[in-house]
């Protein structure tokens, strides 16, 4: 098994570097089959890794395979932890990178840059990996920092374009925030255990939670609660949660295949698997889990509003994105772990899907992303218009549907959470989560209407070109639309309410409201037709999609009106809250101007100025003064001669 | 051959006759001589003599012992009981390694550029070599002292001669400022010799001292050291000097010379007034997190890559006095070794990290002949394997897990930790200011259209800068990716040293 692990993780990196330094070689071909093959085999693995403990049950693997370093008892290692949790990761990460692969041919067909596109993703596939099959906080910070760095170089790697290098950049430190936490996090892991081990450190767990850290003047903080939120701020930059979700939308300046991949489905949903995985931690500290559902029904909910007023299509389904990475915190907020992870796995499916059907009207549409500027597509692109209709559907929780399964249960579960009675938190979480689900169908189905349905708004050069896009594009599509609709009808009674994650995820017994409502689960179909009695979710959703078609199809001279109506809040939702002023023109500027302030007046001025050169300078004029008493005349020398020499005796006498 | 009896003096002295050889062979009065091709070739063969015996220090290095190895043994000058003491351990041989690495590539970099006095140039670098190397040698302070000002000389030629425009002011507070510093060690090695009647370390180490004398020699080193290092607010020379000093100079200096702090504090400070720098360790925390904060933002307003780099080298030294002078802040047991090996950790990676990042600019200078940012932009176009090499190394400055840069970042910013969480806070701060001045050059320098005529008619790298970029970056990944042979080198040497440091030397009834 050992072996086999390895090799899920070094065929995907061996392929970027062999496409990275020999991509004129082996040519553009040689690169993509090359890294197809890699990645293909390694998602091939995991299904052997997945099925070898679940259905054979195998045992949990945890081990080291190297020692990184080793300082003062502090030992650094690289390691795999192969649970049910890591092999479900292992398998959706594997799966989409695959069909992003795959996709790739088509949509980067054209551009200089393929081999290198390929090695990125081969690379990101690598250090993906290595984030989801650690054992220790070491090699969770390597994958961490190493996904970023790929994402960096995909969302810049059209990088002559200003909006790409500004994005990257934007992203890397956004991210470095969140790390910054992150690091402080693990620091005090070690201080409290001497340990990056994941399971020595859940071990000391309760030890660590009775303990208290002195922060600010002594006053004593709980120390897993400190552990936990610094952890938290860590999840908070990769998986892009308010008040750093900046980043994600600017994001979109990579090309698709990787906003499908990197920016939907898989590494903005490591912070959600981070925390899933620390959950020995987080159960123990209650602060952190209110601070985790609070922010993650801001998110839900505020950043699905920015859904609407966005008319780049690209541009819609990353704030989708971020709304749904809300939808999974505030679960993980609310003790439900694997409705998380549940809810992150149809995503994948599914955004992945709508991410790629997206590049599909982009490529037909000739690289324009405006929605105002489509319409009637449907027409043209049989295949894109079905599948983008599967994902939607999925999207908003249509019954039946992946999306809908997750996202009842999550709705559910935060509904009986062990946050209810408890006041505002738990209204607010409860209330996100429920009025988002009316957002989410308001904007997927303005998109899609606004995409496929309704006057073909495009000139007509380009009308005449529209058509299908090519097999290579359109078989994934297909691949992940079927996930799409079935996954969760048969994935959901063994994964969320059977023991599917088992020990990997650690609930606290009054916490455990999965388990409450795993009592009342009886199969699919039961847990279907609840749906439509249960609680409203359903209803808002179709209320969602009925208002889009109101406003977008049958009187679409009515959102114009309504945004000059009320200016206010479309300026506010079109400057998305002023964040990024807030982030650019408040700490990037301010750091900026903090720096020139250090430099001109601190280095230059103060210390160069006064001190040092100003100590050279009195030296020289001392220098410059004693100098004119050497004036080289023979006259004045015997005149100061005489004159010190009467002064002396004077003196002397005077002594006497 | 077992060359180990006398490998030391090899690796000091060899470089050394080496650069007199170099010298008195001559260039024929042209780089492009005959003669001076003969001249470089025996340049090159010399430091790659250097680095053969290295490898065979690496080879016969045993890391289970703290203990002195290699150790050499005369009488020098008698008169005052000066002895020519060389030994290495965990704590100098790294640091050898580093000079011995770096200083080849220096050679190779520096081949067809140097157009005037190139048997000086070359003869130079060879020579601080090994002067360089003695200093990490030297287990006798008066020893120690010779190689550590005659290094100052080859350095003040390096810059003045073969500097830029304002070389003179810049060599001028690069040599005052450092011979300043020197002068006080000197005085306080004087006082220890009164103390003790010779200049062995370890009787300086054994010798018990009040706290008063340990204070002031103390501050006699912190003046040496701080100024090396350099700490804040002694760090203004640095900058002037690397923007004026060539390619070659400017990467010996971040690489090693700036290293002779870091070694000064670990090797004397420490161990010969434990006390003393116990004492201060409060204000030297402090400096180090000045370094961090205040220098990281000083480093974003950079407009010239050598200084942005120049300054992101203070910063990055930040954390080498800072994981020495944790220490006394974490308890007993809590694993105090960390901050300090974290420190040497990053020592050797700094070196070779800014001397990447020296060799960059040096290779975008000798096509454009400007510093400045603003006059680049869009190389990624028309170089794109230096582009790719450059965002590597960036990334390695900016602390990116799998470069070495992040190695000793991590293990000081853990330690710090449990010495108190604000000082980790600060120290954090890196992972941001790190990654903001680093990657926006980057921005502005690689990525974008290609944005004047002198970036358009850039060609890619030679294969003799692709040579020197590529083992530094083979050298940079494997440090982050296994960075374990280089900790073990490390390990008895610091557990030793945080015993020695646990026990006062302070006199009886002071």
């Amino acid at each position: 098994m050992q072996t086999i692990h390895l090799t899920i993780v070094l065929a995907p990196l061996l392929a970027a570097i062999v496409a990275g330094l020999f991509g004129k070689q082996i040519g553009r071909a040689g690169a993509h089959w090359l890294t197809i093959l890699a990645v293909g085999l390694s998602f091939v693995l995991s299904m052997v890794v997945l099925k070898d403990i679940y259905w054979d049950g195998g045992a949990v693997e945890n081990y080291s395979v190297y020692t990184w370093a080793v300082s003062d008892g502090l030992r650094m290692e690289v390691g795999f932890l192969i649970d049910r949790l890591t092999a479900l990761m292992m398998v959706v990460v594997t799966f989409v990178s695959f069909m992003v692969h795959i996709y790739t041919i088509g949509y980067m067909h054209d551009d200089p840059g393929y081999q290198r596109f390929f090695s990125y993703i081969s690379l990101f596939t690598f250090s993906m990996l290595m984030l989801v099959m650690s054992n220790n906080f070491l090699q969770l910070f390597f994958g961490w920092e190493a996904v970023g760095l790929v994402s960096y170089l995909l969302i810049g790697f059209w990088f002559k374009r200003e909006s790409a290098i500004f994005a990257n950049l934007k992203a890397f430190l956004v991210n470095r925030v969140g790390d910054f936490g992150f690091i402080l996090g693990i620091a005090a892991i070690v201080m409290f255990t001497n340990s990056l081990d994941y399971m020595t450190v859940f071990g000391a767990a309760g030890d660590i939670a009775r303990q208290d850290i002195a922060v600010f003047g002594g006053s004593p903080w709980n120390a897993m609660s400190v552990i936990c939120i610094l952890l938290f701020i860590g999840a908070m930059g990769k998986s892009a949660q308010a008040p750093l979700h900046v980043w994600l939308p600017d994001s979109m300046e990579g090309p698709t295949p990787i906003s499908a991949l990197i920016h939907a489905a898989t590494m903005v949903t490591a912070g959600i698997f981070m925390v899933a995985r620390m959950s020995p931690l987080f159960e123990l500290s209650e602060t952190a889990l209110a601070v985790v559902l609070v922010i993650g029904s801001i998110t839900a909910f505020f950043m699905g509003l920015l859904g609407i007023v966005q008319n780049d299509i690209k541009r819609v389904v990353a704030y989708s994105t971020l709304s749904q990475l809300g939808y999974m915190t505030v679960a993980l907020g609310a003790s439900a772990y694997g409705a998380a992870i549940f809810h992150l796995m149809t995503h994948a499916f599914f955004k992945a899907l709508l991410f790629l059907a997206a590049g599909s009207v982009i490529i037909a549409m000739h690289h324009e992303q405006d929605i105002r500027k489509m319409g009637g597509i449907r027409k043209y692109m049989p295949i894109t218009y079905w599948t983008s209709l599967v994902g939607s559907l999925a999207l908003i929780g249509f019954p039946g549907f992946a999306g809908f399964f997750s996202k009842d249960a999550l709705i559910e579960a935060v509904r009986h959470s062990h946050w209810e009675g408890q006041g505002a938190v738990y209204w607010i979480a409860y209330l996100s989560v429920l009025l988002g689900v009316f957002v989410t169908a308001l904007y997927s189905f303005r998109m899609f209407f606004l995409v496929f349905h309704g006057k073909e708004r495009m000139d007509e050069h380009t009308r005449s070109h529209i058509h299908e896009t090519p097999a290579v594009v359109t078989v994934p599509l297909v691949l992940l639309a079927i996930p799409s609709a079935v996954i969760g009808w048969f994935t959901i009674g063994p994964v969320l309410f059977g023991d599917f994650f088992g020990p990997s995820i650690f609930v606290l017994p009054g916490h455990d409201v999965l388990a409450e409502l795993g009592a009342e689960f009886h199969g699919s179909a039961q847990f279907l037709a609840h749906s439509f009695t249960a609680g409203p979710a359903f209803y808002l959703a179709a209320a969602g999609v009925l208002v889009a078609w109101f406003l977008y199809l049958k009187r679409p001279d009515l959102p114009e009106a309504i945004a000059n109506r009320m200016s206010g809040l479309y300026t506010l939702l079109d400057r998305k809250y002023y964040f990024d002023e807030l982030w650019i023109n408040g700490f990037a500027a301010g750091g900026r101007r903090l720096g020139r302030f250090l430099w001109t007046r601190g280095d230059e001025l103060i210390i160069d100025g006064v001190l040092v050169n100003g100590t050279a300078n009195s030296v020289g004029r001392l220098a410059g003064t004693l100098r004119h008493l050497q004036t080289g005349y023979l006259y004045h020398y015997a005149f100061a001669m005489i004159i010190a020499l009467t002064l002396f005796l004077g003196w002397l006498l005077w002594l006497q | 051959m077992d060359f180990n009896e006398n490998l030391l003096s090899i690796l000091t002295w060899l470089p050394i006759l080496g650069g007199v050889a170099v010298l008195a062979l001559g260039d024929g009065g042209d780089a492009g001589t005959a003669r001076a091709g003969q001249m470089r070739v025996l340049a090159l063969a010399v430091s790659l003599l250097t680095l053969l015996f290295s490898v065979v220090l690496y080879a016969g290095f045993d890391g289970a012992t703290a203990a002195m190895q290699f150790v050499e043994r005369a009488p020098w000058i008698e008169a005052l009981s000066a002895e020519y003491y060389l030994g290495v351990d965990g704590i100098s041989a790294p640091l050898i390694l580093l000079t011995a690495f770096i200083t080849p590539l220096v050679v190779i970099a520096g081949w067809d550029g140097i157009k005037s006095r190139p048997a000086q140039y070359f003869a130079a670098f060879l020579i601080l070599e090994g002067l360089m190397i003695g200093v990490f040698c030297a287990l006798d302070a008066l020893l120690f002292y010779v190689f550590w000002e005659a290094m100052l000389v080859p350095m003040f030629l390096i810059i003045g001669v073969w500097g830029g425009e304002r070389r003179i002011y810049a060599t001028l507070k690069f040599f005052l400022y450092t011979f300043l510093g020197s002068v006080l060690m000197l005085v306080a090695f004087v006082y220890l010799y009164l103390k003790t009647g010779d200049f062995d370390f370890f009787s300086f180490m054994g010798v018990p001292l009040t706290l008063t004398e340990q204070q002031l020699i103390f501050i006699a080193f912190l003046l040496a050291f701080a100024v090396k290092v350099p700490m804040w607010p002694v760090h203004t020379w640095l900058p002037d000097a690397h923007v004026e000093a060539p390619t070659g100079g400017s990467v010996i200096l971040a690489a090693i010379m700036l290293k002779m702090g870091g070694y000064g504090f670990i090797r004397l400070s420490l161990p010969m007034v434990p006390d003393g720098s116990q004492y201060f360790a409060g204000l030297m925390i402090a400096l180090s997190l000045i370094a961090v904060a205040y220098i990281g933002l000083v480093a974003l307003m950079q407009k010239d890559m050598k200084k942005l780099i120049a300054y992101s080298s203070i910063a990055h030294m930040g954390f080498v006095t800072l994981g020495f002078f944790i220490i006394w802040y974490m308890g007993p047991g809590s694993g105090p070794g960390l901050g300090m090996t974290g420190g040497m950790v990053q020592m050797v990676s700094h070196g070779l990290v800014s001397g990447a990042l020296f060799l960059c600019v040096g290779v975008l200078y000798d096509r454009v002949h400007s510093r400045q940012i603003a006059d680049y932009g869009g190389v990624a176009n028309t170089m794109p394997i230096f582009a790719a090499f450059m965002v590597l190394f960036a990334m390695a400055n900016a602390g990116l897990p799998g470069t070495s840069g992040f190695v000793g970042e991590f293990m000081v910013i853990i330690a710090s930790f449990k010495a108190n969480v604000w000082f980790a806070f600060v120290a954090a701060m890196t992972l941001i200011l790190g990654a903001a001045y680093t990657l926006w050059m980057v921005k502005r320098v690689i990525y974008g259209e290609v944005a004047n005529k002198h970036v358009a008619d850039l060609k890619d790298l030679t294969g003799r800068e692709f040579i020197v970029l590529g083992v530094l970056a083979v050298a940079v990944l494997l440090v982050g990716v296994w960075p374990a042979p280089l900790v073990d080198m490390m390990s008895a040497s610091v557990d030793h040293l945080v015993e020695q440091l646990g026990q006062s030397k302070l006199t009886a009834g002071m």
